[in-house]
């Protein structure tokens, strides 16, 4: 149950589903049993390639409590040199990846009476993993599926297993009126969404002109964790260490020999409190007034970064 | 190292319950200097800690048989000490499958789990039992999946959903609380339920409890140390029991206090369940006397310096009230003015006979 991150994964399969989709198959590098990913989580990929490793999030689409595999899909995102180049450049299938352990920061409210899933392109796949969940426990459901013309049968082929009267496939955002979707609804009902932001945006917009309560709209968000890499220096000593995209500044400093007391390691407890003398922090933490952060000169390293690329702490 | 587990304690009128020497070195004692205020002491529950009460993700002691009894006799008095509404089957089966591991993974001499896809099969050797059932079927269980499994384990157990940015109680097994009610506060969010502690509110602690919960990450689970005072080793001082209980309090003299109030320490630990993205909050409570604690030199200093600086606004809610000052001098005995060590260590490795 305490797992430490990141997982080691091999790639057992890989399997493309079209020019720009590949759907992958994770399993254990140890062959032992993966923690449970449920409906709505996703995991990181950690992939070194290069100067620096890539660190992407991608929802799982393989059954809910599955614990032999998990599955992705990667779209290859057009330009890109990032991490969705690497895996449908560079990953082979044997290869032994790491993988953080499954988050849900999307996660089916159990209490709704019904549950409208919207997906636009891509943005389908956090919705495949709520499908048999939602099945299972015989919910009411309705799914609606954007998609570009060209990719409605590539998304018809993933839906297929879920094939049924609730579950529709459009061509291109004008097939769909959200808003007379929305208006339908039966009190009580949930919608969730997740593809582009101008989708997620639309789709909160139309259910606040409706009068839906916020807390009845739900977005796939995979959250801030991390961010751009950064230096610290140590203003008594003149030290400088550097914080990468992965690690908080309490980890870096802890790995770098220099002592922080830290309790919570979550922004909560006040404990890990320092002082700053320059640069100016991103504050994360839930312990400094708004006042505290306005002013920047104190920061909590165990979860706060830096908005430049330095940060002088008093240390 | 191996348990000796006890078979006979009571834990209600005529009480039989007394902690071995080892069960006192393993004591979470949950002071870490010699005064005490609220704060947000919530850490990651990674292994280890002071004392080997945190060695295990659920921790198990030689009490184990006599409280899981206990538990068996307050739900036949009263069922609804456990109680789960229905959207938390997931919620349900999560428990069970983190209760089954990580005892089995932690003590496989006592409890094993044998699994072939769904169908499982469990052994709980202390308490003799043996039972095959499929994961996921409710009807294949004896009881439903959080009160069976939480019928073998000590310490109480709520089940939190997390919806609207708060984590509402819609779930637990409660039979030795500190004086709060299951049935009262079922459905209640954060705050609500955490109505009656006094400053706790004024400090924000709530506010940044709430906040870090709610981020509680699967695989992360983290712990925090709370503690109280109760007259005698009862472990059911639940409001509907008052009449019960209530009396202890008058039985109280100079001459008993080092023998009749027990220090009762609650390691509490939440857990992001996986399925059901609820949280699991196990409040595993430890009883011990003034006189089995002072037995470690350190923590006899602690205690007595503890309660005599206390906030007075504490005193009550602590269930220190009206024997307070007897505690004081009947362990300013084990206290010589010595400076003690940072941290809840006991720093002995035997106790003084
Ligand atoms: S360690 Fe708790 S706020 Fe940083």
């Amino acid at each position: 149950m305490i797992r430490h991150d990141p997982l080691a994964v091999r790639v057992a399969a890989i399997e493309p589903l079209s020019a720009t989709l590949k759907r992958l198959t994770l399993e254990s590098a140890d062959g032992g049993a993966l923690p449970i990913g449920s409906a709505g989580a996703h995991v990181s990929l950690i992939l070194e390639g290069g100067d620096r490793p890539f660190r992407n999030a991608y929802s799982l689409v393989s059954m809910p409590g599955e614990r032999g595999c998990y599955e992705l899909i990667v779209r290859r995102t057009a330009g890109s040199r990032g991490g969705s180049a690497f895996i449908h450049e560079r990953l082979g299938e044997g290869s032994v990846i790491g993988a953080t352990v499954p988050h849900n920061l999307f996660p089916i409210q159990r209490h709704a009476r019904k549950h409208l899933l919207i997906g636009g392109g891509i943005g389908i796949t956090p919705l495949l993993s709520y499908l048999p969940a939602l099945r299972q426990g015989g919910e009411r459901l309705e799914l609606h599926q954007i998609s570009a013309r060209d990719e409605v049968p590539l998304f018809e082929n993933l839906l297929a297993p879920h094939a049924a009267h609730d579950v529709h496939v459009h061509a291109g955002r004008g097939a769909l009126d959200l808003s007379a979707l929305l208006a339908r609804q039966p009190l009580g009902t949930h919608v969730y969404v997740c593809g582009p932001a101008a989708l997620m945006d639309h789709v909160e917009a139309a259910a606040a002109a409706l009068g839906w309560p916020a807390s009845r709209v739900h977005r796939e968000n995979f959250g801030a964790a991390g961010g751009d890499p950064f230096t610290l220096r140590l203003a008594r000593s003149g030290r400088e260490i550097a914080v990468g995209p992965d690690q908080s500044m309490l980890d870096a400093l802890e790995a770098a020999g220099v002592p922080v007391p830290s309790l919570c390691r979550g922004g909560a407890c006040g404990e890990c409190l320092t002082k700053v003398t320059g640069g100016v922090p991103e504050h994360r933490d839930h312990y400094l007034t708004d006042l505290e952060k306005a002013e920047g000169a104190l920061v909590m390293p165990c979860v706060s970064r830096a908005k430049n690329d330095l940060l002088v702490l008093d240390l | 190292m191996s348990i000796a587990f006890k078979t006979d304690e009571i834990f209600r009128d005529g009480f039989r319950y007394a902690n071995s020497d080892a069960a006192i070195l393993r004591f979470p004692f949950p002071f870490v200097e010699d005064s005490y205020m609220y704060s947000v002491n919530i850490e990651p529950h990674v292994r280890g800690g002071p004392t080997p009460a945190f060695d295990a993700v659920l921790d198990i002691d030689e009490h184990y048989i006599g409280e899981c009894r206990e538990r068996a006799l307050v739900l036949a008095q009263d069922p609804n000490r456990c109680m789960v509404l229905p959207h938390m089957m997931a919620a349900q089966w999560d428990t069970l499958e983190l209760i089954m591991e990580s005892l089995a993974a932690d003590y496989p001499d006592h409890f094993q789990l044998g699994k072939d896809g769904d169908r499982w099969t469990w052994r709980n050797r202390l308490l003799n039992i043996e039972d095959s059932f499929v994961f996921g079927a409710p009807e294949t269980l004896p009881f439903e999946p959080f009160e069976y499994i939480t019928r073998q384990m000590q310490g109480d157990f709520t089940l939190q959903d997390q919806r609207d940015g708060n984590l509402y109680m819609d779930g637990g097994m409660v039979t030795s609380q500190a004086d709060w009610s299951l049935e009262f506060d079922l459905g209640m969010t954060f705050h609500e339920w955490h109505g009656p502690v006094p400053l706790a509110h004024d400090l924000g602690v709530f506010d940044r409890a709430l906040q870090y919960l709610l981020r509680l990450q699967y695989g992360r689970p983290v712990r925090r140390l709370n503690w109280t005072m109760t007259v005698n080793p009862r472990l059911d001082t639940s409001p509907e029991n008052y009449p019960l209980w209530g009396p202890d309090r008058t039985t109280v003299t100079p001459e008993n206090v080092g023998d009749k109030l027990h220090l009762r320490v609650e390691l509490q630990t939440l857990y992001r369940l996986p399925r059901s993205n609820a949280i699991l909050f196990s409040v595993r409570a430890y009883l011990a006397s003034m006189n089995e604690l002072a037995r470690v030199p350190k923590w006899g200093r602690r205690l007595h310096r503890v309660l005599r600086d206390i906030d007075p606004a504490l005193e009550d809610y602590k269930g220190l009230g009206r024997y307070r000052r007897m505690a004081i001098e009947h362990l300013a005995q084990f206290d010589d003015g010595a400076p003690t060590g940072k941290g809840i260590a006991p720093e002995v490795d035997v106790l003084p006979a």
